[in-house]
């Protein structure tokens, strides 16, 4: 029998009864539904990490104690950076046009009968152009606050909110681990990072007070810099490399004792973890697509009991067994791909609302929806072979007999 | 008596036996029967008797447990699946007491179904099926589903789907078993009419004496063995 004619009288005899061949199939919608929305809305996260990446400064590079390890940054142990090797940078390093210290802790900051936990960022006056941030309220840090050792701090969107509420900041004190500083900016509110944290939940204040007052210790975790332009990002990474191997005695052949990542790294671990994150959900989107196979092959091997005279009579009038097996095979393929593609619409749909409500950028990736629905049809061939099969083997008087 | 010809259809020597252990029966002890090319054939008997039995076997639905069928001199057993479902397809047809077509497909639909196993193009399909409607004098009913077609307007459609492929042999098992006494006399007169004018041998399952009188030969069966067979002069 032709495979055209096999897909038509599959077709209509799904189409006698419609209700039960959508509900059937409705697994698979499902299925096909939820591995479109998790690819879509992981691709939306990678674009939304990498949009934010990129904002943060793309000439931007990190320097961090500790060799390079895998995905993550470095490895704890490696001796920190000292105030001699900042000054070195600035002055041996001619592609990098700004270096900051980047400390940070978690500290209480408290404000009349205010009180919280925040993130106090130890930093050079410099770092605000480099993270490319500006102030909404008051002023950045300056040399002269860094030279001094000054009290004074910046603080993130969040803080304002919670200690200050509708009152005016500038110049208000607050105690930041039991020292009184003068608050004199605001910065521009930047809201939740893509992996929810609070990037406005800060306190910044001279990487000097930071260093003298809070922790008793000068040396410097973290150095943000940036380089003079996009295109001399490896200038300056080899030159901050060379610099660094020299001032720390890393011997010929040895591996750094510290590592040096540029943005576009960053992006690329980024887009891994989300990566990672995302197939993970396709993962256990694709066990309901299973789930609907089964869903399908239940209503197959019931389809083949109820039809097992219209078998008998088939075969009666000269059906092979592969006629049969045709038969009920490409309609258990019919019926799944008609919920792929069902699946691939409401997975569209679906993911374009859940962008909005989430406030991701909108994406379908071709790949995913063409797998969804290639996986749709292996999933009618893989659930449909065993009921087809029955139905195919039946002896045809015994077929014939069947009430 | 004509010159000897070969059998069309041949059992040798069938047994069959249903179920297993103490509950088994022998439906058939030991069964020959030729069948010769346009023959009439009533099969009669009582409930039980193996009539049924005998006539699965010769329409290749169900097979012997021991013994040999042969069609023209070829033993069915040696028979892979697929050539069996051709034979079946063009070779025989089938005629039931329940008739058996397809619920809620067309009348033209059953007919044509045995033409879709045997690959022939949709267009032609539709002639021979339509052609074969109109034998049976169903004209004009092509699109009526069965639910919509009295008990001997659906065993017509029954014997045109049976015809469609030009069989040599039409099996039919109790036809008039489930229609009245005048319906009964035109679904015969239509099977006497094939005999005579087209040639189908015909082999007929029966436990009415009317209706085996349409015949040109009875076989009587009792408890699975044949105890008389004998010509009939035609009505």
């Amino acid at each position: 029998m032709r495979l055209a004619t096999t897909t038509g009288l599959a077709v209509s005899a799904l189409l006698r009864s419609k209700l039960r061949s959508l509900l059937t199939t409705l697994g698979v919608v499902i299925g096909v539904a939820a591995v479109i929305i998790m690819q879509s809305m992981g691709a939306g996260a990678t674009a939304m990490v990498t949009g934010e990446l990129s904002g943060m400064g793309s000439n931007m590079l990190m320097l961090m104690p500790g060799a390079t390890q895998g995905m993550g940054g470095a490895s704890l142990g490696a001796p920190l950076f000292t105030r001699d090797d900042l000054a070195a940078i600035g002055r041996e390093c001619p592609a990098v046009r700004a270096a900051s210290v980047m400390n940070v802790r978690s500290v209480r900051v408290v404000t009349g009968d205010e009180n919280r936990s925040t993130n106090l960022y130890g930093v050079s006056p410099s770092y605000l152009e480099i993270r490319q941030w500006l102030t909404v309220m008051g002023r950045g840090l300056t040399e002269e606050d860094e030279r001094q050792g000054a009290k004074v701090c910046v603080i993130g969107e969040t803080n304002r909110i919670e200690l200050f509420g509708s009152v005016d900041p500038i110049g208000a004190e607050i105690r930041v681990h039991d020292l009184a500083c003068t608050v004199v900016g605001v910065l521009e509110p930047k809201g939740a990072s893509t992996f929810g944290q609070d990037q406005d939940d800060l306190v910044l204040m001279p990487s000097t007070t930071y260093g003298r007052r809070i922790m008793g210790d000068d040396r410097i975790g973290v150095m943000m810099l940036s380089a003079v332009a996009e295109d001399r990002i490896d200038e300056a990474k080899a030159q901050v490399q060379s610099l660094m191997r020299q001032r720390r005695r890393v011997l010929e052949g040895e591996d750094d004792d510290f590592t040096v990542r540029d943005m576009r790294e960053l992006i690329a671990i980024m887009g891994t973890i989300t990566g990672v994150l995302t197939s993970l959900l396709a993962g256990v989107a694709a066990i309901s697509l299973v789930v609907g196979g089964i869903g399908i092959m239940n209503i197959m091997l019931v389809s083949v009991t109820e039809r097992t005279r219209e078998i008998g009579i088939r075969l009666a009038v000269g059906a092979r067994a592969r006629d049969i097996l045709a038969q009920f095979l490409v309609e258990a393929v019919v019926l799944s791909l008609a919920g792929g593609m069902l699946g691939l619409l409401l997975g569209a749909v679906g993911s374009y609302a859940a962008s909005r409500v989430l406030d991701l950028p909108f994406s379908l990736p071709p790949m995913a929806a063409a797998l969804a629905v290639g996986v749709s049809v292996v999933v009618g061939v893989l659930f449909g072979v065993f009921p087809a099969r029955k139905a195919a083997h039946l002896r045809p008087i015994v077929a014939l007999r069947f009430e | 008596m004509q010159a000897p010809r070969e059998p069309l259809l041949s059992l040798r020597r069938i047994t069959k036996v249903f179920g297993e252990g103490d509950a088994t029966v022998q439906a058939l002890r030991g069964v020959d029967l030729d069948v010769y090319p346009g023959e009439f054939v009533a099969i009669m008997g009582a409930s039980g008797s193996g009539k049924s039995t005998a006539m699965n076997i010769l329409g290749c639905l169900d097979a012997p447990t021991e013994g040999q069928y042969l069609v023209e001199g070829i033993p069915v057993e040696s028979l892979p699946g697929d050539v069996l479902a051709a034979l079946r397809n063009d070779r025989l047809g089938f005629v039931f007491q329940g008739f058996n077509l397809l619920p809620r497909t067309s009348a033209l639909d059953n007919v044509e179904l045995p033409l879709v196993y045997a690959d022939v193009s949709a267009s032609e399909r539709r002639v021979r099926a339509r052609r074969a409607l109109a034998e049976v004098g169903l004209a004009g009913r092509e699109r009526a589903h069965p639910n919509q077609l009295s008990g001997g307007q659906q065993q017509r459609v029954a014997i045109a789907r049976a015809l469609v492929n030009a069989p040599e042999v039409l099996l039919a098992d109790e036809p008039t078993g489930n229609l009245d006494t005048r319906t009964s006399a035109e679904i015969m007169a239509l099977l006497v009419a094939l005999n005579r004018d087209r040639g189908i041998t015909i082999v007929m399952v029966t436990h009415d004496t009317d209706i085996a009188a349409y015949a040109g030969r009875l076989v009587t069966f009792r408890d699975g063995l044949i105890v008389s067979d004998q010509p009939r002069a035609a009505p």
